[in-house]
């Protein structure tokens, strides 16, 4: 018998007894209890959504910039990246953003289909992105690779990391926040709260392991 | 150094006929500047004494004790702090409590709809019974990558299954990249708790391991923690730059999609998880969850159960193979070793449903005074109690994970902090009974001290002789009015607990003296200030 088949009948014997199925028996027993919030009082986008979201970013040492207009956004990225001698960027990020871009600053670009090695990625300073949604609960940010968002490679050896989250892209809860991911359950899923971080010295946390070590995050609108 | 990074050597260690590890006394391999290495056992689900024996010497370590009740005192209060800002916890952890139950019962179904989804994604599932076929399965993985180095994201599920000293058997060196698993891999030692593996070790002790065993350390490395982190860093950075070959396992496993999620803080996951070639899943058959929708319940418990944050720093989700982005091959193993014989008890089978938070560990009384190592297990605290002894069932009476259900006062609080409501007490109770239950009809020491109860309570004579003889445990007493230690069958005892001496006067003796003295007056009220029997009376 194959390991499978071993550890299949194995599994089956364990939780069928006296030949009625114990999927039954808790069924009947207690039901799958889904009481908890799936909605917060804050609609997507709202201030008060936006508020609780830079409170907690700012409680994980990311940075919290805003900008009322891709102009804004533009020049902030510039000031952000003035000292970085290059920025990693997908191929969907709006050429806008890149816009100020010093003359000191080489854009690199990486997609799918032309990928930049680990190395060279170790090389590049920073990396501009999008972001695919963020949760104001629990101060997450979660890409999803998508061409504004890009490879996971490109988001995580570069040690500074800007990231756009467009303001109507904020949702108050966990829930409500799966509920739109669940649209795309395979897409590879980076959920982001904070710049890397350790509390394996005696629970002292320490921001900035292997992951980027600073977090820009800029609230667009 | 008696060590090479990735190849720890097995010291100390004599099989035993019943195929568990016992090793020496810990404190026998230490470092230069930090004590009490615990070496690999070659079981790692039995190894080392029964809990009540390495209890008492892991609580003669006053250090150990130190940085425990720190840890465990800080965690609590963030865990605290995180979970009372969230309105509808109890509903979230029933929400996780019956979800588990549901995957438990559909079982079957579940694993053959993650297999199909994940095979359909382009991931390869294979199936391994026990700790030597996923060992087994795993090496030729990486053998026909042609790599001899893998990196590695903390894995309770490869410690379970001592992965990593088997590669090393093959030729092949793993590298821990979580920081407090190197820390561990370093000192060649054990880890001591699910979440945070090195909660034994201080930062001095830290800073002696790095500059001892790291190679690369910089010299003038002091014990600050940002310093200590950073000297990881730089270390890890080119192996994972350069690493072909990554082995995690995973928090969650979504069945209607083949959804894989690994929960991290530091970035050493992503690392293995983003940039190698090949990445190797191992997973226990019951980390499933049966839909995407269901992170949102648990997403929401783990991390604020387990670290004591809202979110934790990066959570990966993957999905098969995404062609142009991560590891372009992928393989899954399934892993039973024990766990269908927990899911076969239908009380123990609720041990199953835990999903590795460490909550319980840090909220444990018992824990914080004796820390994991004790618990000879790579699963120590009280769910690790519940456990181990139905994953590797008992080889015997001289099993010493027989005494593992004992390693509790049965206070509950790991049962309140659980995110998915594991019953741990009653399955402690539960798990006791069972351990008695092997041993009836057999002689026992127990047995025969209830039979001479029996008798000597029979007749009233008996009993007072009996009583008489008494006075013998005071002089094994001595001045401290405690019996600490008794010959067999007596020593069944004063091993786990001490044995206050008798009173100098027996109550039966009290009652005839105060009664001579005050008949015909009625017994005086104990709260009467007057009594003249309140220094005389038994104690």
């Amino acid at each position: 018998m194959s390991a499978r088949d071993d550890i299949l009948a194995r599994v089956r014997a364990a939780v069928i007894t006296d030949g009625a199925h114990l999927g039954d028996a808790v069924a009947a027993q207690a039901p799958i209890s889904r009481e908890y919030r799936t909605t917060g009082e804050h609609s997507p986008g709202s201030a008060e959504a936006v508020e609780i979201l830079v409170d907690r970013l700012v409680d994980y040492r990311a940075i919290v910039h805003r900008a009322a207009t891709e102009t804004d956004l533009a020049r902030t990225v510039g000031e952000l990246l003035a000292d970085a001698r290059s920025v990693v960027v997908p191929p969907g990020v709006p050429a806008g953003w890149t816009g100020t871009l010093g003359d000191g600053t080489a854009v690199v670009q990486d997609s799918r289909e032309d990928r930049r090695t680990a190395a060279e990625l170790d090389q590049v300073d920073a990396v501009l992105t999008a972001s695919r949604l963020a949760v104001a609960d629990t101060g997450t940010i979660v890409l999803d690779g998508e061409d504004d968002q890009g490879r996971r490679a490109i988001t995580l050896v570069p040690d500074l990391h800007v990231c756009v989250v467009r303001t109507e892209q904020v949702v108050h809860t966990l829930p409500e926040a799966v509920t739109i991911l669940a649209a795309h359950p395979t897409r590879p899923q980076t959920w982001i709260s904070g710049p890397s971080a350790t509390s394996d010295i005696e629970l002292s946390r320490v921001e900035g392991v292997h992951g980027p070590r600073t977090l820009h995050v800029i609230l667009l609108g | 150094m008696s060590t090479f990074l990735g190849f720890p050597t097995r010291r100390g260690a004599k099989t035993l006929p019943d195929g568990g590890t016992h090793h020496g006394a810990p404190g026998t391999t230490a470092g230069p500047g930090w004590a009490d290495d615990v070496p690999h056992p070659d079981a790692p689900l039995r190894w080392g004494e029964t809990f009540p024996e390495a209890a008492r010497q892991a609580l003669q370590n006053t250090q150990l004790r130190r940085n425990l009740a720190h840890a465990t005192s800080t965690i609590r209060a963030k865990r605290a702090a995180v979970v009372g800002e969230v309105p509808d916890w109890e509903a979230l952890r029933d929400a996780g409590s019956t979800i588990k139950a549901h995957v438990m019962s559909d079982l079957p179904h579940l694993l053959e709809e993650l297999e199909r989804n994940v095979t359909a994604r382009g991931g390869v599932v294979h199936w391994a019974r026990d700790a030597a076929e996923a060992n087994r399965i795993v090496a030729d993985l990486v053998k026909a990558t042609g790599e001899t180095e893998v990196v590695k994201v903390k894995s309770m599920v490869t410690q379970e299954i001592g992965l990593n000293e088997a590669l090393a058997d093959e030729g092949i060196a793993a590298f821990e990249t979580d920081l407090a698993e190197l820390i561990v891999q370093l000192a060649d030692d054990m880890p001591s708790h699910i979440l945070v593996p090195a909660i034994h070790r201080n930062r001095s002790e830290i800073r002696e391991i790095f500059l001892e065993r790291m190679g690369d350390a910089p010299p003038d490395l002091t014990d600050a923690p940002r310093e200590l982190a950073m000297a990881a860093r730089a270390h890890l950075r080119r192996k994972f730059l350069s690493a072909k070959v990554a082995i995690s396992g995973a928090n969650f496993a979504v069945a209607d999609t083949g959804t894989l999620a690994v929960v991290e803080s530091e970035g050493n996951g992503r690392m293995c998880l983003t940039l190698p070639e090949t990445l190797i899943t191992v997973m226990g058959i019951e980390k499933l969850i049966p839909t995407y929708q269901d992170l949102e319940v648990f997403m929401a418990l783990l991390p604020r159960s387990s670290t004591g944050e809202r979110m934790n720093p990066y959570t990966s989700l993957w999905t098969g193979v995404t062609p142009g982005d991560g590891p372009q091959e992928f393989h899954l193993v399934l892993l039973d070793n024990g766990r269908t014989k927990a899911l076969a008890d239908e009380v123990g089978r609720a041990a199953l449903h835990c999903i590795r938070c460490s909550a319980c560990l840090n909220v444990c009384p018992v824990y914080e005074r004796v820390g994991g190592h004790a618990y000879g297990s790579v699963y120590p605290g009280p769910i690790g109690a519940v456990l181990t002894p139905q994953l590797t069932g008992s080889t015997g009476r001289s099993d010493p994970n027989n005494s593992l259900p004992y390693a509790s006062t049965l206070c509950g609080a790991c049962y309140d902090v659980c995110p998915v409501k594991i019953d741990i007490p009653s399955l402690l109770v539960h798990l006791r009974a069972r351990e008695v239950d092997q041993d009836r009809g057999r002689p026992t020491a127990w047995g025969a001290a209830m039979k001479a109860a029996s008798f000597v309570m029979a007749k009233p004579g008996r009993f007072e002789l009996a009583e008489k003889a008494g006075g013998v445990t005071r002089v094994l007493g001595g001045s401290k009015g405690r019996i600490t230690s008794l010959p067999f069958p007596g020593s069944r005892w004063t091993d786990a607990r001490d044995l206050p001496v008798l009173p100098k006067q027996s109550f039966r003796e009290w009652w005839a003296t105060d009664h001579a003295a005050h008949e015909p007056a009625p017994p005086a009220s104990p709260e009467d200030p007057a009594s003249p029997d309140t220094t005389g009376g038994p104690r």
